[in-house]
């Protein structure tokens, strides 16, 4: 037995247990970052999943909202007729009898009533053939051949909705209905064509008619008035707060309150519009206008703190020199300290819009959460917005309107992304600029 | 920079002009009556030059609130409702000076208890619904109110299935859980001697007792959304649902209409008026607004057509029940009179 320690050992036992705890204490290192990564892209692989299968959900359901079924019949016209019928409600049922004709000439069915081939064809049959042939009709003996819409119910069947092997009381079209349909297909009368309604007409209570329009325009008329208040004054807040104003408590005050009215409910604010834009100043309600005023105060914050951030990144080193050449404080700002901000307000702004843009809530006190059947030409006219359609739809009892609501949220949708998109460029182009 | 104070001035100026004239007809209401009003204010917009009336569902009670809140431009020309305006609505109107109010009633609405369509057929009562829904009920030995105990259907009659009792319902501010209340659970109420009792004695109690849903989750409120039930009642075999004809008519493939005392709400029965459970559905018109509101004589017309209220009319198609033939004859004949006295003075 050698009792005597050898140093040189030893300091060689001392250091490959240091390495050997090293070794440990880096795999466990190794081990817990494996973890960290794995559970991180878990989230994101989660994420992705769960928008995957909502965007999947609504895509399947929303595409066959852009085509809707169409019927081809030729009208046979008198002129005479129509002449003779007096009010606006005579000529429509005198074009109504026209449609009926010519649709039972098409299913060869003349023995039937017309009362029993009517569910084929869209109740609004009768308004397009009146604003399409309003010329033809007054010529003697006029005939024209034209798509006009078919009915919802026959939509649903075409495009396997509605499933022909159903009992017949589960179906609101009868047999004899599926029959006379199969006769109008093979007959090549019966197709599913663009859908124009929707993407030209506003709210309506037939599904093949009701279009998307109207809301679109109520959003922009909205987001307009949103942008030409809440973006100027936004900034000039966040400007003055942030360049000029002194330090003191009221200014803390203000930026406390500022921060604070970014997280009110925005019902909050729908409420503020009511009482004081429409009760105290009278305003009209369901305008856009209203609607306008009350998304800015909800768009302000955002906008100021955006900027507000965006103004502070500016290096002061950037101030000190333009002051050093003999700018003026207003001189720097605007010339120099706004610029290099600009991509970054942008940015806050475009999302504040976008933001905008989703609600809901606070229109329903100012009566934009309305069936509105015309698309509204200004700021006054009543209208509503694109997620207050999204929401009407989804609660109607009629079938169709399902698919309608999906591709109202794929118009939606499609905005949201043209407006991220917007942001990324504009920013791109300022910086850019600035280089 | 230019661009925006333009923008702005305009804003401005348009504020100042717009706060005045109104082209539409405003309406404003029942949720129920929503679809129904929709329709008309459509139709009216398409065969007519004026511009199609401007709808808000805000419910009745609240819709009617806003229309007695005044007259003149900026309240509403007409509230709909799926229950006749109360005494004491029309008192607050007549306090707020709006002057006439002429009632339509557009017909009728039926309300459902409906399960999944493949689901097993369940003939029940008025009775067997208010014993499965009611809070309380009375003891059938000592005739005390009792926490209701019954879980499956099998408990309140024999032969009925042993499935348990879930019945998704409308909330309590809806006029709907109004009307199933009044419908189902008052009759269903008066078929115990006990209560019938109490009516006497406490009335208070017998209301309690009779129009208090339970909350031990066997009753599960919905919230205003027909088409949620809708779809519960597709995915779940066992559940009924508590909703309005329109949804059913609409969904006919994945839902039926449970018989309540041995009739189903089918077109036929509908229409015979042989089902049970319906309420009437009411327009209100402010006198004082026709004349001034441009298109509201007309839109008034057009709603008591028979094109529209009539038996066949566009309405019947969309799930409302028509009056009979005669008592809308003479409705008709009652508002026009009512029409000409107000264009008269």
């Amino acid at each position: 037995m050698n009792n005597t320690i050898d140093p040189e050992r030893l300091r060689q036992r001392l250091a490959d247990a240091r390495a050997e705890r090293l070794q440990a204490s880096l795999q466990r290192r190794h081990r817990k970052e494996a973890v960290f990564r794995g559970l991180g892209l878990g989230a994101v692989c989660l994420a992705l999943g769960f928008l995957a299968v909502l965007l999947f959900t609504i895509f399947s359901q929303g595409m066959s909202a852009f085509r809707s079924s169409h019927v081809q019949l030729t009208l046979e016209f008198d002129a005479q007729r129509l002449g003779d019928a007096g009010s606006e409600r005579e000529r429509l049922e005198q074009y109504q009898t026209w449609l009926d004709e010519a649709l039972l000439r098409a299913l060869d069915a003349p023995e039937s009533r017309a009362s029993a081939v009517r569910p084929l064809l869209s109740a609004a049959a009768v308004y397009q053939v009146r604003d399409r042939l309003e010329d033809v009709a007054a010529r003697p003996g006029g005939r024209a051949t034209l798509w006009v819409l078919a009915s919802d119910e026959v939509d649903l069947i075409q495009t396997g909705v509605v499933d022909r092997a159903w009992p017949e009381a589960a179906r609101s079209l009868s047999d004899q209905h599926l029959a006379w349909i199969d006769r109008l297909s093979e007959a090549e009368l019966l197709e599913r064509r663009y859908n124009r309604a929707f993407f030209t007409g506003a709210d309506s209570r037939e599904p093949e008619v009701a279009g998307i329009w109207g809301a679109v325009v109520g959003s922009f008329l909205t987001l307009v008035v949103t942008l030409a208040l809440a973006f100027p004054v936004g900034v000039a807040t966040a400007v003055y707060l942030e360049e000029f104003a002194p330090r003191n408590r009221l200014t803390d005050l203000i930026e406390l309150n500022i921060n604070n009215l970014a997280a009110v409910p925005s019902i909050i604010f729908g409420l503020l519009g009511l009482a004081i834009f429409i009760n105290t100043l009278g305003m009209p309600r369901s305008a856009p206008l209203v609607g306008g005023l009350v998304l800015t105060l909800i768009t302000l914050p955002t906008i100021i703190i955006a900027t507000r951030s965006a103004l502070r990144a500016v290096p002061n080193s950037l101030r000190d020199a333009a002051t050093g050449m003999g700018a003026s404080r207003l001189q720097v700002t605007l010339h120099h300290v706004l610029p290099m901000a600009m991509p970054g307000i942008l940015t806050g702004t475009i999302i504040g819009l976008a933001q905008a843009l989703g609600e809901t809530a606070p229109l329903l006190m100012i009566g934009m959460v309305a069936f509105i059947a015309n698309v509204p030409s200004g700021f006054a006219d009543p209208a509503t917005v694109l997620p207050v359609q999204i929401f009407i739809w989804s609660d109607s009892p009629e079938r169709a309107f399902i698919a309608k609501t999906s591709a109202a949220i794929m118009v939606l949708l499609g905005f949201l992304a043209v407006m991220n998109l917007a942001a990324v460029l504009l920013r791109r182009r300022f910086e850019h600029r600035l280089k | 920079m230019k661009a925006v104070w333009g923008t702005l001035l305009l804003l401005l100026v348009s504020l100042i002009t717009v706060a005045q004239a109104r082209e539409h007809i405003r309406i404003v209401g029942s949720s129920t009556v929503f679809p129904f009003a929709a329709v008309l204010a459509e139709r009216f917009g398409q065969s007519s030059q004026f511009p199609s009336p401007v709808l808000e569902a805000t419910g009745s009670g609240g819709g009617i609130r806003f229309f007695c809140s005044g007259v003149g431009v900026r309240s509403a020309d007409i509230v709909s409702a799926s229950r006749a305006m109360t005494d004491y609505e029309l008192n607050e109107c007549a306090i707020n000076q709006v002057g006439d109010v002429i009632e339509i009633q557009l017909g009728y609405d039926a309300l459902v208890v409906a399960n999944q369509r493949l689901a097993p057929e369940l003939a029940l009562t008025r009775a067997d619904l208010y014993q499965a829904l009611a809070r309380q009920i009375p003891d059938p030995d000592t005739g005390l109110l009792m926490a209701n105990p019954h879980r499956a259907w099998q408990d309140i009659r024999p032969d009925l299935p042993d499935m348990p009792i879930r019945i998704y319902g409308p909330p309590p501010t809806s006029g709907t859980r109004d009307a199933f209340v009044a419908q189902v659970m008052l009759p269903g109420c008066r078929t115990e001697p006990s209560l019938v009792a109490l009516a006497d004695q406490d009335v208070e109690l017998y209301r309690q007792a009779c129009e208090m849903l339970r909350e031990d989750g066997v009753f599960i409120e919905a919230g205003e959304s027909d088409a949620f039930i809708v779809s519960r009642l597709d995915t779940d075999a066992t559940a009924l649902g508590i909703f309005g004809y329109s949804f059913l008519k609409q969904n006919a493939d994945r839902v039926k209409s449970l018989s309540i005392e041995g009739m189903a709400a089918t077109e036929q029965s509908l229409a015979k008026g042989l089902y049970p459970v319906i309420r009437p559905l009411f327009l209100y018109v402010k006198a004082s607004h026709l004349g001034v509101i441009p298109g509201l004589d007309a839109f008034v017309s057009e709603v008591i057509s028979p094109q529209a209220l009539g038996q066949g009319g566009y309405l019947q198609a969309r799930g409302l029940i028509p009056m009979t033939e005669e008592v809308h004859y003479r409705m008709r004949q009652s508002i026009e009179h009512q029409m000409h006295k107000a264009a008269s003075r």
